[in-house]
């Protein structure tokens, strides 16, 4: 076996962290929801897929820029997640239960995107799709670069509002025990209104990078439940940097594998290390 | 001569004052298949919704078949084996369907296949990739790839590229693991390794991959003269990206089966390879029932708000599927399986793809897999030469 080049190595690892990046940003607000309002949102990949499609549109027949496109498309996002929220408590809906209704959610949101955009894939034309930079031999792409940027960041700003402001500790403090936390003043349900708002919001940036950088069609949406999963997963449930990092270490560890040995070795690492993050660390997620 | 000019104005006049075709009247036949409406397939399968609806309009104006109307019934296989075998049962058993029509993909096909020869019926079917899978009798494809595609398309491509000045002496074989486009890129390695051609690469990947900067990269630290890519679907377009992104464009390149449309337009696809059955340029379209059909499906998939609205292998293997079958029964006059099935064996069918024929193994004729390549942003036939389009010849990077 020949040694592959430092080139290839530096690329492929480059190409590791840039996937792993977009796997954490459509872990976070999975993350959140999952740990903090236990619940299983499913949907939340439909969303990001919705947000991505919505992007296109308004960049693809409106002319806007992608990036702009957040500002219409966030508080409709958020608005969603409130709403989507106030059904889940009005009608009680548990844990598990929680699984099914988004399922079906997706379901629905899959169907309205073949609908309005059909089954055919789509490409969003962007200014960005073209634009890279050379450090040495490796070349960065801005759009990936602009991912792992708003992954990183928040990421990091979600964990500060956690873990340093009195919003954060009441969400917390929901997260651990409703009851005690109402009993000292938390108003459990106008935060989990919030926290379902934002994870939503984190859904439409993900589907600004998603549009950015990958082939859009409806069925897409499945393909990256699994991966994102096992970044939740070994991360730790309601974390916020831990899907992030968990993301990264996923897709360094894809990109190294299809580099070295085979892509279709690749899949395997997700799920052994998922396997191993539960039998090792179990009482940690 | 007087005589002759009259009897023909009088001919002429009476053709003109009948009807075009007499309307078709009693009970519909009633005719059934599945298509991965929904699902990965689905973008592919809407494609062979159009062109299934196009047909049985066009074919119930004709008169119908056996001047009774024809009602096509197609559920939705959500692009899963399992589910296309139900919903096959379903509508011999339930919808009491005369005829079936296959769906779209392999294991889709199979899966319709099996149900077929448990009830004794005929299947014409679109787009099976793996021949040798095709054990039943009175199963009949349409798609005229033969019998072993994975030698004979690839020494079609290697014949195309040795009509150039620049016949790659290495390639590069990265495929995906969906069956068919794999057993093509197997094929593809033996063909090469015959032809001369030094392997310097083979990779392959599950399908649904979603990370193409490493196998990028590789390609393009093996340096290849060619890179043969067994894709499907958006799979060329996102390793064509991936290469764009390390400012990579390999000097020959061949995808199995791309999604044609995004694929000719996607930057650094220009003088990319790939099979085809048929183009909408001539000599395909001096057939005027091919002609007749580019123009009314170029319509009706820009009102359905298709991206790409060209008539290519999947459009034309769907309408060939339909011919088929009209064929069969107008000739024996019968919705009698068995003896469809007996007629379809011994005869030949005139199709928009070219002549069928099923007296092969698994009843697969001839390869008619041509070789297109984008030129100008567009996918041009370039090889054999009689189907190439005219002044167009085979270009190399």
């Amino acid at each position: 076996m020949n040694f592959p080049s430092w080139t290839l190595l530096g690329q492929s690892l480059l190409s590791g962290i840039f996937i792993g990046s977009l796997y954490g940003l459509l872990g976070l607000g999975l993350s959140l929801s999952w740990g903090m309002l236990r619940q299983i949102n499913l949907a939340h990949f439909a969303l990001a897929f919705l947000g991505a499609y919505l992007t296109f549109q308004l960049t693809s027949v409106v002319g806007m820029d992608p990036l702009m496109t957040l500002a219409l498309i966030l508080p409709c996002f958020f608005a969603f997640g409130v709403l989507m929220q106030w059904l889940f408590s009005r009608f009680a809906i548990s844990p598990f239960n929680s699984l099914l209704v988004t399922f079906g959610i997706t379901v629905i949101i899959e169907s309205l995107i073949q609908w309005l955009w059909t089954a055919d894939y789509r490409r969003m034309d962007s200014v960005y799709a073209d634009m890279k930079f050379k450090v040495g031999t490796l070349y960065v792409p801005i759009p990936e670069l602009f991912t792992l940027l708003i992954a990183i960041l928040l990421s990091l700003s979600t964990w500060a509002l956690l873990r340093y402001t009195d919003l954060g500790r009441a969400l917390r403090a929901s997260a651990e025990d409703g009851q005690i936390a109402a009993a000292f003043g938390v108003n459990e349900k106008k935060l989990a209104l919030l926290l379902s708002g934002f994870s939503a919001a984190f859904a439409g940036v993900a589907g600004l990078c998603l549009a950015l950088s990958y082939t859009l069609s409806p069925s897409q949406i499945y393909a990256w439940i699994g991966v994102v999963f096992a970044a939740v997963m070994i991360g730790g449930l309601g974390n916020p940097i831990g899907p992030l990092v968990a993301g990264i270490v996923i897709g360094v560890a894809e990109a190294i594998t299809m580099a070295l040995i085979s892509p279709a070795w690749a899949p395997l690492v997700s799920f052994s290390l998922l396997i191993i993050v539960l039998l090792t660390r179990a009482d940690k997620i | 001569m007087k005589l002759i000019t009259s009897m023909i104005l009088a001919a002429t006049a009476l053709l003109l004052a009948l009807p075009a075709a007499a309307a078709p009247s009693g009970p519909p036949i009633k005719i059934g298949s599945t298509l991965a409406l929904t699902g990965p397939l689905s973008a592919t399968a809407m494609i062979h919704k159009l062109t299934g609806e196009i047909y049985v309009e066009e074919l119930n104006k004709r008169g119908g078949l056996l001047g009774r109307p024809v009602e096509w019934t197609v559920k939705d296989d959500q692009s899963k084996p399992d589910v296309a075998r139900t919903l096959y049962e379903q509508l011999v058993t339930v919808d009491k369907v005369d005829l079936l029509i296959g769906p779209y993909a392999t294991p889709n096909i199979l899966s319709a296949i099996g149900v077929a020869q448990k009830y004794q019926k005929v299947l014409v079917h679109h787009t099976l990739g793996i021949p040798s899978l095709a054990k039943y009798d009175m199963q009949f494809p349409a798609w005229s790839v033969g019998y072993n595609p994975e030698t004979t398309v690839p020494n079609t491509l290697f014949d195309a590229l040795a009509s150039t000045t620049k016949f790659p002496k290495t390639i590069a074989i990265v495929t995906s693991k969906f069956p068919s486009v794999y057993m093509m890129s197997v094929g593809a390695r033996e063909v090469a390794k015959k032809r001369g051609v030094k392997e310097v690469l083979f990779l392959e990947w599950e399908f649904g991959n979603k990370d193409y900067g490493p196998i990028a990269s590789r390609v393009k630290d093996a340096n290849p003269d060619f890179v043969f890519v067994g894709a499907i679907g958006m799979e060329g377009n996102q390793l064509l990206d991936a290469m764009k992104k390390i400012d990579y464009v390999p000097p020959l390149q061949f995808f199995m089966y791309p999604a044609p449309g995004p694929l000719a337009k996607a930057p650094g696809a220009e003088h990319a390879f790939a099979a085809s059955i048929f183009e909408q340029h001539p000599p395909f379209t001096n057939n005027p029932t091919a002609a007749a059909f580019v123009k009314i499906f170029n319509e009706r998939a820009a009102k359905a708000g298709l991206p790409d609205n060209s008539v290519e292998t999947q459009a034309a293997a769907s309408y060939s599927t339909w011919q088929v079958l009209e064929a069969a029964v107008t000739a024996t006059k019968s919705l009698d399986d068995k003896v469809i099935a007996a007629w379809l064996k011994k005869n030949k069918v005139d199709t928009i793809q070219g002549r069928l024929r099923f007296d092969g193994p698994s009843n697969f004729g001839d390869d008619l897999m041509r070789i297109k390549q984008v030129q100008n942003g567009h996918w041009v036939t370039v090889w054999p030469k009689e189907w190439a389009a005219p002044g167009v010849k085979v270009l190399a990077q």
